[in-house]
């Protein structure tokens, strides 16, 4: 096989001042699979996301993207991010439909002018989400797991190849958790590839082809069954980052 | 009937001197200007930096005088380069933003009061700090049309990154977009902004422009588009109210403008059917099912 894996980080370090984020990083996700991020709070896996984005550099390693620089895969429209609900403006005035074409703007002109396809795909968006009823409520007007949803649902309009996903369990009722499930489900089975970071280690095994234990550095990376083993599983937690215990169950 | 004519009054008796005519031109056109503008800035929380630019502007005004240049290109001058000097500095040291802001606004205000005392100009300090919309000269509105011109065009243009930044700006990074670059475009049009009120308000109340409009619209909806033109609608009024009532009564003309703006928070803040304080309160005491 000849095409270049979608996500291929090799030997990469990142610090915050003096304090080391990552360390020595390797991952490796084929094109069309999924892979889980785990690891306590503070254990880098936003970090990496945001490496993986081009926001934050690293002190040295090699990023490639479908074997692009971050840079030339974020134009070309490769690659689609679900923030943390913390990181959002609630209060922003804008309805949930606005949000989602938000996901269309790198199909779009330099005015970013809706087109009809554009619309289609919101509708088509709104309506896998389940958020059809709710299109027109501001977006902080929704509970946590509608406001995930319409996030998925402005990751789903972009048709990027390749999904970062942080945290899209955090906070969501059981109803929007099999919606998401089911969505990220369907988008594997299309041939996307999505890096998930999660505490909810329940839906690894379903969801995922392989799976990174992080704290800091690469604990593990394997098939969720190798990964999820309890002794595996305990080393993360010896080494617990100093600011922030553990706050997952196995 | 009475009343009917004294409103008409009221109106058009302002209106017969053609001084008034350029003031409410430029007061109006400031207000819409700095009423789009100040979506964003509150949206941003950009507020500290309103008031920074506008004050940074004085040794650009006073050195124009000098120089015998037109205003707007010593004002723009000064109001970027301490924009680029607090982005400069906020990166390369420790100290946080708003005392950046703080400390670069200051020293540029402080250096306009200094030449100001060794320059003799024409213009009164008093203009300068709180406006004289009523003494604008042709050259002067020329200057305000061109670059309100310029600021709404590149609005019309880049409204929804703009929007896109403002709301989300790693996404914006992920799509492809320059937040930076969007973040840039922001601070410069605040700096254009800025000169286009400097004469209809001066430059104490500059900040309240960019400011007052787009708080009072959030207040009053949870759409963007409708913020826009609700900021654009009660700043308009209230230029047009300013100017008029100042002319009646003779009183300060930024000064009216800028209380009839807050003037217009205030029952916002109070009666917005959805946001504001008395709402809220009904909500708490009678809980919504739903």
């Amino acid at each position: 096989m000849n095409t270049p894996p979608a996500i291929h980080v090799t030997n990469t370090t990142v610090h915050y001042g003096h304090v080391l984020a990552l360390d020595n990083i390797d991952l490796h996700v084929e094109t069309g699979t999924t892979c889980a991020l785990l690891g306590t709070n503070g254990s880098g896996k936003s970090t990496l996301f945001k490496t993986i984005l081009g926001l934050t550099r690293p002190d040295h390693g090699h990023i490639r993207i479908l074997g692009h620089t971050h840079n030339k895969a974020r134009r070309s429209g490769l690659l689609t991010y679900l923030p943390q609900s913390e990181q959002v403006d609630w209060t922003f005035p804008l309805r949930v439909r606005d949000v989602i074409m938000m996901g269309r703007y790198g199909h779009m002109g330099p005015r970013r002018r809706p087109r009809p396809t554009d619309h289609q795909a919101v509708d088509q968006a709104l309506e896998q989400t389940g958020l059809t009823q709710l299109a027109h409520r501001q977006i902080g007007a929704l509970s946590g797991g509608q406001r995930k949803r319409a996030f998925l649902a402005r990751a789903l309009t972009q048709n990027a190849d390749i999904l970062l996903l942080d945290e899209p369990f955090a906070g969501v009722d059981k109803n929007s958790e099999s919606t998401i499930i089911d969505l990220l489900l369907h988008m594997r089975a299309l041939g996307h590839t999505l890096l998930i970071s999660t505490h909810d280690l329940t839906q690894v095994p379903t969801l995922c082809d392989q799976a990174l234990l992080l704290q800091r550095r690469v604990i593990a990376h394997g098939t969720p069954e190798q990964v999820l083993r309890p002794q595996t599983l305990m080393q993360a937690f010896e080494n617990p980052t100093p600011q922030k215990g553990p706050t997952w169950t196995p | 009937m009475d009343t009917l004519t004294t409103l008409t009054d009221f109106f058009t008796q302002p209106l017969q001197f053609a001084f008034v005519q350029r003031a409410l031109l430029v007061a109006v056109v400031a207000g819409l200007v700095c009423a789009v503008l100040s979506c964003w800035m509150t949206l941003m929380g950009w507020s500290l930096m309103g008031d920074a630019v506008s004050h940074a502007v004085l040794p650009g005004v006073v050195l124009s005088f000098v120089l015998g240049a037109p205003f707007a290109a010593g004002a723009l001058a000064f109001g970027a380069g301490s924009v680029a000097l607090i982005g400069t500095v906020n990166r390369t040291s420790r100290v946080k933003e708003d005392a950046v802001i703080g400390v670069v606004f200051t020293a540029m205000f402080a250096l306009g009061l200094v030449l100001i005392s060794r320059v003799p100009t024409q213009t009164d300090l008093s203009h300068i700090l709180f406006g004289n919309v009523l003494g604008v000269s042709d050259t002067d509105i020329a200057q305000i049309l061109t670059l309100a011109t310029l600021v709404l065009a590149l609005i019309w243009y880049k409204h929804r990154d703009l929007t896109l930044y403002a709301f989300d700006p790693t996404h914006a990074h992920a799509l492809g977009l320059h937040p930076r670059r969007l973040e840039t475009l922001l601070l410069g049009l605040l700096a254009v902004t800025v000169v286009v009120a400097l004469q209809a308000v001066g430059i104490i109340l500059v900040v309240a422009m960019v400011i007052t409009p787009g708080a009072t619209a959030y207040l009053l909806t949870d759409r963007f588009e409708h913020m826009l033109a609700i900021s654009a609608a009660i700043a308009t009024s209230a230029a047009a109210l300013g100017v008029l009532t100042s002319f009646h009564l003779n009183i300060s003309t930024g000064g009216t403008i800028v209380l009839a703006q807050a003037g217009a928070f205030a029952l916002a803040y109070l009666l917005s059917p959805r946001h504001g304080l008395l709402a809220r309160r009904r909500r708490r005491t009678r809980p919504a099912h739903t």
